[in-house]
């Protein structure tokens, strides 16, 4: 059974491997900065009462939210194009669409953390003269992250997973990395289990944190 | 913004065959369908059955529920179907193997409808253990003060209680499931996605493609949700889980 594998040609594409691997960590984190950034305005905007502001935003999210993401990527990686009126590499529109596509994730777990900190709180900055977006900055956005580490932690496992669906335009990433040495040594079973075990060690001891977190903060309360 | 419009794209053959576009997208509407449906029954199963383990008594169960979930949560779901694609193969007696790669009737589907459920499993698994602790410890010890035994209790009073609180949650992974079967059309399941492909390649007409997917793909999420919302509604025990009104 393994005893045909060849697992020699995994210590050949490590270099190899490591560049996808850089380059699916980069889109993590650019999709995760970009799209808490941008989510927790769109939360802001859902929250801030002006019913077209308010509005708009709900519609952004409930159909990013309805849409398979691979159809997302796909939807982007047309359009940019066309709009742009030059073609975009497939690495940088994935960048892109990844973070357009978790702002809308990400602003449901930030709306549910601003949600989190006691209206007092609010009322207390404006008491003390603070503007708006001080109060905001100052005082409710810090609790609202701190409320929500653990669950921000969580999508952003579930985005680096997703990153592998790039596969559907081919930008380089750890899994197309595999594939492509997977068909040049002709050895595809030994590269999908050796990029499974990575992915697998990357998630599982990130959540083993989330959930060490998930300990420190519950003690808090 | 340099683009052609042709509206009536869906209802011209394709450019080899006699067929439509919208042929080809009621088809992957089809394929789409049946892959997530019978995904959703794979992963309801092994989901309650996981779920359960996990919460009986002694170690043993635990760890096989807990290893269950960590396994098909922690590697991605295109990854995983590349490992039931290329390597669970290679991994089987020889005569198996030969006839899984040969014979086996719709292979990419069986494959793909295999892997979307054990990885949604997986996730049902996690609701079913919630869903399972959150009951009154009550009414567990009044199902076996009556003289069920456990099995009996779960499969009476445990698991139709959890499976009713629990609604909201399947509900939303009930949505995910269609918007997860996208990723069959990597392993040439003639799903959505993958008609969504050819017939951008085909007709070159990116956006009316697109959007006729988009739309298809809303619709199934959108009846995905009623359809549990009315589930919700005929399954309720009245006097019992929070009901609104």
């Amino acid at each position: 059974m393994l005893a045909g594998f060849d697992w020699s040609v995994i210590p050949a594409s490590l270099p190899f491997l490591g560049q996808g691997l850089l380059y699916s960590l980069q889109l993590t984190v650019v999709a995760m900065t970009g799209g808490v950034i941008f989510g927790t305005l769109l939360a802001l905007a859902r929250l801030s009462g002006g019913p077209v502001l308010a509005g708009a935003a709900a519609v952004y999210v409930n159909t990013m939210r309805s849409i398979p993401l691979l159809m997302v990527i796909l939807w982007f990686f047309l359009i940019i194009p066309l709009l742009t009126g030059k073609p975009m590499g497939a690495e940088r529109s994935a960048m892109i669409t990844f973070t357009a596509f978790e702002a809308a994730y990400y602003s449901e777990i930030m709306r549910a953390g601003i949600q989190s900190v006691s209206r007092g709180q609010v009322n207390a900055g404006y008491a003390l003269g603070m503007t708006y977006a001080q109060t905001m900055m100052h005082i409710v956005l810090p609790q609202a992250v701190r409320n929500m580490l653990p669950v921000l932690l969580t999508q952003t496992i579930v985005l680096f997973q997703d990153t592998s669906l790039v596969y559907a335009i081919g930008a380089k990433d750890l899994l197309k990395a595999a594939e492509i040495t997977g068909r040049n040594y002709n050895r595809p079973v030994e590269m999908y289990l050796f990029v499974a075990v990575i992915y697998f060690a990357i998630c599982f001891s990130l959540s083993l944190l989330v959930r060490r977190l998930n300990r420190k903060i519950a003690i808090v309360r | 913004m340099n683009y052609h419009w042709n509206w009536g794209i869906y209802f011209q053959t394709v450019q080899a065959g006699e067929e439509t576009y919208l042929d080809w997208l009621i088809s992957g509407l089809g394929w789409t369908l049946a892959v997530a449906l019978t995904a959703w029954l794979i992963a309801l199963a092994m989901g309650a059955v996981m779920g359960t383990l996990r919460t009986l008594p002694g170690r043993a169960p635990l760890a096989i529920g807990n290893a269950w979930v960590e396994v098909f949560r922690n590697v991605p779901l295109l990854v995983q179907l590349f490992l039931w694609f290329f390597v669970v193969p290679e991994l089987l007696p020889r005569d198996l193997a030969l006839w899984v790669k040969q014979d086996m009737p719709a292979k990419e589907f069986v494959t793909a409808a295999i892997c979307l459920g054990l990885f949604t499993s997986a996730r049902i698994a996690e609701q079913v253990r919630a869903g399972i602790q959150s009951l009154p410890r009550g009414q567990r010890m009044a199902a076996l003060a009556l003289g069920f035994t456990l099995p009996q209790a779960y499969r009476y009073v445990i698991l139709p209680m959890a499976f009713r609180i629990i609604i909201p949650p399947l509900t939303s992974e009930f949505m995910n499931i269609f918007k997860n079967s996208s990723v069959a059309f990597a392993i040439g399941v003639l799903e959505l996605t993958f008609q969504a492909r050819q017939m951008q390649e085909d007709s070159e007409q990116g956006i009316e493609t697109y959007l006729a997917v988009t739309v298809l793909y809303f619709l199934c999420a959108f009846l995905a949700n009623r359809g549990m919302a009315f589930i919700e509604r005929r399954t309720r025990v009245p006097g019992f889980i929070a009901a609104g009104k």
